[in-house]
């Protein structure tokens, strides 16, 4: 049991896919303009995660090796249709914000890379986990990301109004600014573990 | 008697330059343009390159505080940042403007990437992009030159960009800086005396300017009215930040080529592009684009323009 804590816990801050694997910067960069986005965005990614990684642990036996990755392949867009096809149907809204990025879950190299480093060679119980931590950890990168983005892009939290007066700084909401954000943060991670070693 | 026959290693033959002495002759340099920002829009000018400037140097001071390394905030680079940040916007700004923007000229165009010598940048310009793109409304509003109240102006950069019929500005207004502007362009005669004072001490050379701003006159000349080759090129070399940043920004030592080959190919990428954004791009002036798109080429031209060293094939 202690290990399988092990294996959900890493996924969040020592090996977090997004400031130390340095995972999935693609949708990062893209949804994190606002925190209702990022939710969204790491609960898809967490579910696919979690998804593909029990199905591929399952099946690891039996895929033969030269075409695991178009197996791997396969099983993800399965799960990434059952998410779009929910997000479509539940909340068309975030659908609709969210837009290509959700179908791209399909390529994003958190989920084949937990496949490929992970699930095809560990059991079920700890793939389970692991896919579950990376997804949380995911899911909490982009929710810092587009917090710091939102509120300094536009001045809000969730679409609330912090403070009056501030004066957005509309960098911070277009492309530029994600890259911004991300390698400020990335430098910052850094400095914290290498102060810690 | 004097010993004249010293023996001591290489280098023999020393100069009294050093890296402040040449900063602080560059902002000698730049202030007769402050000077005439500040008698074309007023004392406003003054306040907001005072803002940039104290901003610029606390937050070199602060940085380097704070990541333990030497204190260099005294060897006039960050001054000079400062100066130039100021000298790019318009006088109107609220003074919290030039501040934001000096601190992330400082702390992330410079600092970060390890301090005077190794950004890949040229830090003033990397503020006024950051704030062109987070505060637009703020940075292209211009105050009406020599009427001292808030009376706004467009450049003429903007308005033929608007494709409004132009209010002629006669091309001695302009070069004495009768015009809508940044605090520093704007009078071209200070800019000049500025680059006449850098070229004579040979702190810059002519190659990235010359290149730069015959481009700029070539290409607009040729493209810049409906008909080919009847472009008003005077009117694009004396508008806009051209001569400002051709002589105090595109001659950064740091972020541009090393080499005379490297330079013109640097200046002519620069004309390029600035002539082009001016004619087809989505802003009326552009520069402070121009520029930073090169500097970011530079590596590159610099990989291919290396001086064969003597005695190698």
């Amino acid at each position: 049991m202690k290990n399988l804590i092990k294996e959900f816990t890493k996924g969040i801050i020592r090996e977090n896919p997004t400031f130390v694997l340095v995972l999935g910067l693609c949708p990062t960069l893209a949804v994190s303009v606002s925190v209702a986005n990022g939710i969204g965005m790491g609960i898809a990614a967490t579910f696919v995660l979690l998804g593909s990684s029990l199905i591929v642990s399952l099946v690891r036996d039996f895929i033969p090796d030269k075409i695991r990755i178009p197996c791997y392949i396969v099983i993800i867009a399965t799960f990434v249709t059952i998410t779009e096809l929910c997000m479509k149907a539940y909340s068309p809204v975030l659908d609709r914000s969210l837009g290509i990025y959700v179908p791209l879950i399909v390529v994003n190299c958190i989920v084949l890379g937990r496949a490929e480093a992970f699930a095809c060679k560990n059991n079920l119980a700890s793939s389970f986990y692991d896919g579950l931590g990376m997804g949380v950890g995911f899911t909490l990168a982009l929710i810092l990301i587009s917090a710091i983005r939102e509120f300094l892009g536009s001045g809000q939290i969730l679409g609330h109004t912090l403070f009056k007066g501030f004066e957005p700084v509309f960098v911070f909401g277009m492309p530029s600014g994600a890259l911004l954000v991300i390698g400020l943060l990335l430098g910052f991670f850094n400095l914290l573990k290498n102060r810690k070693t | 008697m004097k010993n004249n026959l010293i023996v001591s290693g290489s280098p023999h033959i020393h100069k009294q330059e050093s890296i402040s002495r040449i900063m602080w002759t560059v902002v000698l340099s730049i202030i007769p343009a402050g000077i005439a920002g500040i008698i074309i829009f007023g004392l406003d000018a003054l306040w907001v390159t005072l803002a940039a400037v104290i901003a610029a140097l606390l937050t070199e001071a602060l940085f380097e505080i704070w990541t333990k390394k030497k204190i260099t905030v005294m060897d006039g680079s960050a001054v000079i940042t400062g100066i130039l940040l100021a000298y790019n916007l318009p006088s109107n700004v609220p003074l919290w403007l030039p501040v934001v923007g000096a601190v992330f000229s400082i702390a992330i165009g410079k600092q970060v990437f390890g301090g005077l010598g190794q950004n890949i940048f040229n830090p003033a310009l990397v503020g006024r992009v950051f704030l062109m793109a987070s505060w637009p409304k703020y940075m292209t509003t211009f105050v009406k030159p020599l009427s001292y109240d808030a009376v706004t102006s467009a450049t003429p950069l903007a308005v033929l960009k608007e494709g409004k019929i132009l209010e002629h500005i006669s091309y001695l207004d302009l070069f004495l800086g009768k015009r809508g502007g940044c605090i520093g362009e704007v009078c071209i005669l200070a800019l000049l005396i500025g680059a006449a004072i850098l070229l004579y001490k040979g702190y810059i050379s002519w190659h990235i300017p010359a290149t730069y701003i015959l481009t700029t006159a070539v290409f607009t000349y040729i493209f810049g009215a409906k008909q080919l080759f009847h472009g008003d090129w005077l009117f694009h070399i004396l508008n806009g930040g051209l001569i400002l940043g051709a002589f105090f920004m595109a001659t950064d030592y740091v972020a541009t080529p090393l080499t005379a080959k490297g330079q013109i190919i640097f200046g002519i990428g620069c004309g390029l592009l600035t002539a082009i954004i001016r004619l087809w791009g989505g802003y009326p002036e552009g520069a402070s684009y121009a520029i930073l798109m090169m500097n970011a080429a530079t590596p590159f031209i610099d990989r291919y323009t290396k001086n064969r060293i003597y005695g190698t094939k």
